[in-house]
């Protein structure tokens, strides 16, 4: 059973509580320790930034050319965050229990209420970091309501939220680079954590242009590495976004929870070919205005605009006349599943739906629809080359977020002592699913204001504990693992690249657990990877050396951890004899084929770990509501 | 479509690259340039020889990390779009694209078309930011913006730190880039108090690094995001300004 | 990590301030804009003064000798001949053209050092035009003829200009344009001063940062009539000539 330090007293006391009685460094002392911050996304670099600030020294690491590129910066919509500035009844409680409700009940309330109140502070700190938000022509900030919530709390800077939060973070770190506090590694790949006598000591490092593997010690070691949605090949994360730095520190002893909770995003443009690399999210928004529909009858190859009202079958609006076309996420996205597993599928490929605005463009004028949306259908135009003001979009579902990662505890630290996940890389707050515009709150909140407090509680008692020297006999062996695994991918010289490894091991996982889940599928995807894996280990063809920038070297072991981080995953969705949220057991629905999950038995965080053997073991963490009380979530 | 591809291969920094030419068949028009690139990768491997090596992530012209110099012009024929968003519709079949890396002296490259642009970083690091420390800021609605303000900071913070204005520069300048940040900052109301320091320090580290501004205008269309040249009026005039305000009496405007 | 900086480019000791904005590229452009709003001033003024050659002769003299004796008699009685000419344009416009000059050179050997290796394929240019492009050379060309001018027309270098008579500015432009292959070189310094101004006198703008976007849009419009009106003016002279309007 595993303990989440959840501090005592009533849930709104929580976090003051505990701030209250945790130990502090003094500032003089924080310069005596050396924190380590892998990834400088959101949550990396408001954590490096916030730590220097407070006199800490940091070092940060991210393998991009900047610190800017994180991931993050792709982030459209929005943050939330419970101002309650429209005035229409937010309030912390209400997006604590939306959130908890969003996430199926299988999140841990108090992390989520911290969240909730955080979430305040966030939008002040980025304002004042000149995070240019939108605003209403009074010069106060501006809301929107987002991903159907009933309030309007989220706040937005055009369809670029992710990257000016980012950007603001990002410029609060260099501003302590050139303080000095914060020593940035750019081109740098953590490869492994460092553990001692139990403990986080450090990380090894591979420089990604002169190839160099060396050690880092520190007294802390942070991941902030974001999601793993690219072990799907397809998804709408970046291409280099993987799961290597924490399958690592999963592998070093840290237990992986929920690895099988992932969102699949409904809104994306459907992949056009074979050699489709990336794909790309539409903003959730268009929902609002655009309409979705697919041909009446299967197999219909006529132009839309040849198919007739009463030839169309607008599904979402016909079984969800209350919601229509703005149910949530998860149930949007295994509707269009349904309709194209009918052979109603449109496009080329017959892999999509259409999002019509034909009706939006009638009645809203194209002004409007061009103020509202312009942006995204220019986007989509370059893409596809249509014009959604003449044609309507094809959309399809594509894997989007990740709500498993590294378990943690309240104070964000996971199992190994001294090793902290923020942001995408921990399971900590969205349960089975997360609503829009929060994993940005998320990030932050854990950067700006969990970390930066807690960690001290772990520091404190070591004051004068100096480094464990990168010549220890822990760092030279983990080097030498490092060194191995990297010299390997390139001496196995067998035939396929390492895209094609990966190509495949997207179709399983898509397949198989991907929207839904059955557990004959999930058998089959287990022997699968198994297989895939092997194929690896022997016929991979990786070419050049390692003491160069090579692309594919670098992606050959990232490959290699989704491929065992796919098998977990499967393992995990197997187990869980439930569906709940991002999580959808074909054989656990309701009548209606809604999702069903199963209180009395996995009310419980599933976090796996590794003994000696090829099967993980299964930790849990029970979950109680005190505060939301469970209920099946309905949207007819 | 059939394509002839010219591209720039180098195998480390300070080394002598060179051209090499690839035949790439069956590109689909649908396909993204990096993915046809993509394409003609995998066939490389297969064939035994090394991928060419080029940057790129988010795929979605918000990251900053794609940029090539394909037939003369940064970021390919289509305006106010980064690499990865330009398709192979722009192209024809039998076309001839030749792919070169970013060249400025301070973008140097890497490996064939990956550059370190190193350089943006180090001139946020001189002033591109708004000191204010966690935990210390004020309730947000304290401050108004004006919306024309805010939608202008809002413009010049689109910048995605692509390089594609330095790379497109005859003189190998920053001015875009940075006149961007510090527009970004300098117009806003919570960027008052630094706002000499922050133009002073970012202009002269700029020059460190990068050329001057003959006002070609260059870097305007090759820029994805569609930066204005405003934005160098803008920091000409508060780098001179910087210059000659007494800042002592900031306070008093 | 690789090094990034461009060589000689460490930050400088501190000096007295308005050398210290000068030494920054920056600040040589404001010099290169501030001394080139005096030498457009200069351009026109010159052209308009030109024009006194369409007037003819007056009671014997010429108007434009007339003309050229007032620029030396200027501010008499009340400071020596020439003085105002000397103190008030002649010294100023030859600082404005070293520190133009210097300025020029400083610039281009930067903007050389920012791009040490060349692009290896043939660029594909959407702004730079070729005026922009062409600067250091119509500026070139511009010094070059200056150089010629003045020996040609105010100091009257023998082995220039034989026929030069001192004082009689009508005289000795006629003599000298009416060599084709002077009227030739006059003739396309003229134009490689308008590509010149076609874009400097835009560029100004941008270089001192008058910025505003009501009026942004008028700004290269004046900088095309600019050019447009001083260098039809200087050209009328020869062609004036050629057309035996002045003879
Ligand atoms: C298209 C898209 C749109 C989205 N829109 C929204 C939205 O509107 N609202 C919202 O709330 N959320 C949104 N999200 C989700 C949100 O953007 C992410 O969850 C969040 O930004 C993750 O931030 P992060 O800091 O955890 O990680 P990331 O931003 O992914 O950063 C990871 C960092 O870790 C580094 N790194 C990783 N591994 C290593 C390693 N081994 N060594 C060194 N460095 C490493 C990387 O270089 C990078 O700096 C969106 C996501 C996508 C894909
Ligand atoms: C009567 C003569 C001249 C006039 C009216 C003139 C005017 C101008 C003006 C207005 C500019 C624009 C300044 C700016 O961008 O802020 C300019 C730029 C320039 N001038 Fe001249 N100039 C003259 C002579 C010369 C000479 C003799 C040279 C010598 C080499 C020269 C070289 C240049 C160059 C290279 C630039 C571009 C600088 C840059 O932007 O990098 N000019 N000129
Ligand atoms: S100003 Fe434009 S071209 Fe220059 S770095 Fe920014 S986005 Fe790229
Ligand atoms: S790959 Fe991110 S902008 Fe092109």
């Amino acid at each position: 059973m595993l303990d989440a330090r959840i501090p005592s007293g009533p849930i709104n006391e929580h976090w003051d509580n505990h701030r209250d009685s945790i130990s502090l460094v003094s500032p003089a002392n924080k310069r005596r320790f050396t924190i380590i911050v892998v990834g400088t996304g959101l949550a990396g670099a408001s954590a490096a930034a916030t730590l220097g600030e407070l006199g800490y020294r940091v070092k940060a690491y991210t393998f991009h050319d900047s610190a800017r590129r994180a991931h993050s910066i792709a982030a459209q919509g929005g943050i939330n965050a419970a101002k309650n500035y429209p005035n229409d009844g937010d309030s912390i409680h209400r997006l604590f229990y939306d959130t908890v409700k969003g996430g199926d009940y299988r999140s841990r309330e108090s992390n989520v209420y911290r969240l909730a109140q955080l979430s305040v502070e966030i939008i002040d700190q980025c304002t004042a970091q000149g995070v240019p938000f939108a605003r209403e022509y009074g010069g106060l900030l501006a809301n929107r309501s987002f991903g159907g919530a009933q309030v309007s709390r989220t706040f937005y800077a055009r369809g670029q939220t992710g990257q000016q939060l980012l950007l603001g973070a990002y410029q609060a770190m260099m501003r302590q680079v050139d303080r000095g506090t914060v020593e940035l590694h750019t081109q740098t790949e953590m490869l492994d954590v460092v553990v001692k006598d139990g403990r986080a000591v450090g990380i090894v490092t591979r420089d990604l242009v002169s190839g160099e593997i060396a050690s880092h010690p520190g007294h802390a070691v942070l991941l902030a590495t974001g999601g793993y949605s690219n072990v799907f090949y397809l998804s709408t994360n970046a291409m280099k976004s993987n799961v290597t730095a924490v399958w690592r520190a999963h592998r070093q002893g840290a237990l992986f929870a929920n690895p099988c909770y992932t969102q699949i995003h409904p809104t994306c443009i459907p992949a056009s070919d074979e050699f489709q690399s990336k794909l790309t999210l539409m903003s959730e928004s268009l929902r609002n205005d655009g309409r979705i529909w697919v041909p009446d009858r299967a197999g219909d190859t006529r132009l839309p605009g040849d198919i007739g009202e009463s030839d169309r079958d607008y599904y979402l609006e016909r079984r969800y006349p209350a919601f229509g076309n703005l149910v949530p996420r998860d149930v949007a996205s295994r509707a269009a599943k349904v309709e194209v597993d009918r052979g109603k599928g449109v496009g080329p490929l017959a892999n999509g739906v259409y999002l019509d605005f034909e009706e939006a463009l009638r009645r809203l004028g194209q002004d409007t629809v061009r103020e509202r949306y312009g942006n995204l259908f220019d986007m989509y135009h370059r893409i596809t080359g249509e014009s959604p003001y003449e044609t309507p979009m094809r959309i399809y579902p594509a894997m989007h977020y990740t709500m498993g990662g590294l378990w943690v505890d309240y104070n964000l630290m996971t199992t190994i002592p001294g090793l902290y996940a923020l942001g995408e890389a921990n399971f900590s707050d969205h349960g089975a699913n997360r609503l829009g515009a929060s994993a940005l709150m998320q990030g932050l909140a854990d950067g700006y204001f969990v970390v930066p407090y807690t960690v001290g509680d772990y520091l404190a008692p070591q004051l004068g504990e100096g480094l464990v020297p990168s010549n220890d006999a822990a760092f030279v062996e983990t080097e030498r693992q490092v060194a191995t695994r990297t010299e390997r991918y390139l001496s196995i010289g067998g035939s396929r690249s390492v895209d094609w490894f990966h190509r495949e091991l997207g179709k399983v996982l898509w397949e198989y657990c991907g929207m839904e889940r059955t557990a004959d599928g999930l058998r089959r995807a287990i022997s699968d990877i198994d297989s895939l894996k092997e194929d690896f280990d022997r016929d991979l063809r990786v070419l050049g050396t390692s003491s160069t920038l090579n692309q594919s070297l670098e992606k050959a072991g990232r490959v290699d951890d989704f491929l065992q981080l796919a098998r977990l995953m499967c393992v995990d969705a197997l187990h869980r004899e439930e569906s709940c949220g991002g999580h959808f057991r074909v054989e656990h629905q309701t009548d209606d084929g809604e999702a069903r999950r199963d209180d009395a038995n996995f009310s419980y965080v599933a976090a796996w770990g590794w003994a000696n053997g090829h099967e993980p073991i299964l930790h849990q963490e029970p979950l109680t509501f005190d505060h939301v009380k469970p209920a099946q979530r309905s949207y007819r | 479509m059939h394509l002839t591809l010219r591209v720039w291969r180098q195998d480390g920094p300070g080394v002598e690259g060179r051209f090499e030419t690839y035949e790439a068949a069956g590109i689909h028009q649908d396909m993204s340039f990096l993915e046809m690139l993509d394409l003609v990768n995998e066939r490389l491997v297969t064939a035994g020889h090394e991928p060419i090596a080029f940057d790129h992530d988010c795929r979605e012209g918000i990251c900053g990390s794609c940029g090539l110099m394909i037939d003369g012009r940064a970021h390919g024929p289509q305006g106010s779009t980064a690499t990865c968003q330009l398709h192979m519709r722009e192209f024809s079949d039998g076309d001839t694209i030749v792919i070169e890396p970013w060249r400025a002296t301070s973008f140097p490259i890497v490996r064939d078309l990956v550059v370190d642009r190193g350089a943006f970083d180090r001139i946020i690091e001189a002033g591109g930011y708004i000191g204010a420390p966690t935990g210390s800021a004020p309730e947000a609605n304290l401050t108004p913006v004006p919306k024309e303000t805010s939608d202008a900071a809002m413009d010049a913070a689109a910048c995605i730190g692509c390089g594609a204005c330095v790379a497109a520069c005859p003189n190998g300048a920053g001015q875009l880039f940075t006149a961007a940040k510090v527009a970004h900052l300098n117009l806003l109301p919570q960027g008052q108090p630094e706002r000499w320091m922050r133009v002073e320090r970012m202009v002269e580290t700029m020059e460190e690094y990068f050329g001057s501004c003959s006002n070609h205008g260059e870097c305007e269309p090759a820029c994805p995001k569609g930066i204005s040249l405003d934005n160098i009026a803008l920091m000409n005039r508060d780098y001179l300004l910087s210059k000659i305000r007494n800042r002592k009496l900031g306070g008093q405007r | 990590m690789l090094n990034l900086r461009r060589a000689g480019r460490e930050r400088v000791r501190r000096a007295p301030w308005i050398v210290s904005i000068y030494r920054t590229d920056t600040g040589k452009k404001y010099a290169m804009a501030i001394s080139g709003v005096v030498l457009l001033l200069f351009v026109l003024g010159h052209m308009i003064g030109n024009l006194h050659v369409f007037e003819g002769a007056h009671g014997g003299t010429f108007r434009i000798d007339e003309y050229g004796e007032g620029l030396r008699d200027l501010g008499e009685p009340l400071f020596p001949r020439t003085m105002v000419l000397w103190a008030f344009l002649r010294i100023p416009l030859a600082a404005a053209f070293l520190i133009h000059i210097h300025a020029a050179l400083a610039l281009t050997r930067s903007n050389r050092d920012a791009r040490e290796t060349k692009y290896q394929s043939p660029r594909d240019y959407l702004a730079a035009r070729y005026a922009s492009r062409t600067m250091r050379w119509s500026g070139v060309i511009v010094l070059l003829f200056l150089a010629w001018h003045l020996a040609d027309l105010t100091i009257g270098v023998e082995a220039v200009n034989p026929d030069f008579v001192r004082g009689s500015v009508y005289h000795n432009l006629v003599a000298s344009l009416s060599r084709w292959p002077v009227w030739i070189l006059y003739v396309a310094a003229q134009v490689a001063l308008a590509f010149h101004i076609w874009h400097g006198a835009w560029s100004l703008f941008q270089s001192l940062g008058i910025s505003n976007p009501r009026f942004n849009r008028f700004r290269r419009t004046f900088a095309h009539a600019f050019a447009t009106v001083v260098v039809a003016g200087f050209l009328a002279v020869p062609v004036g000539v050629a057309l035996d309007i002045v003879s």
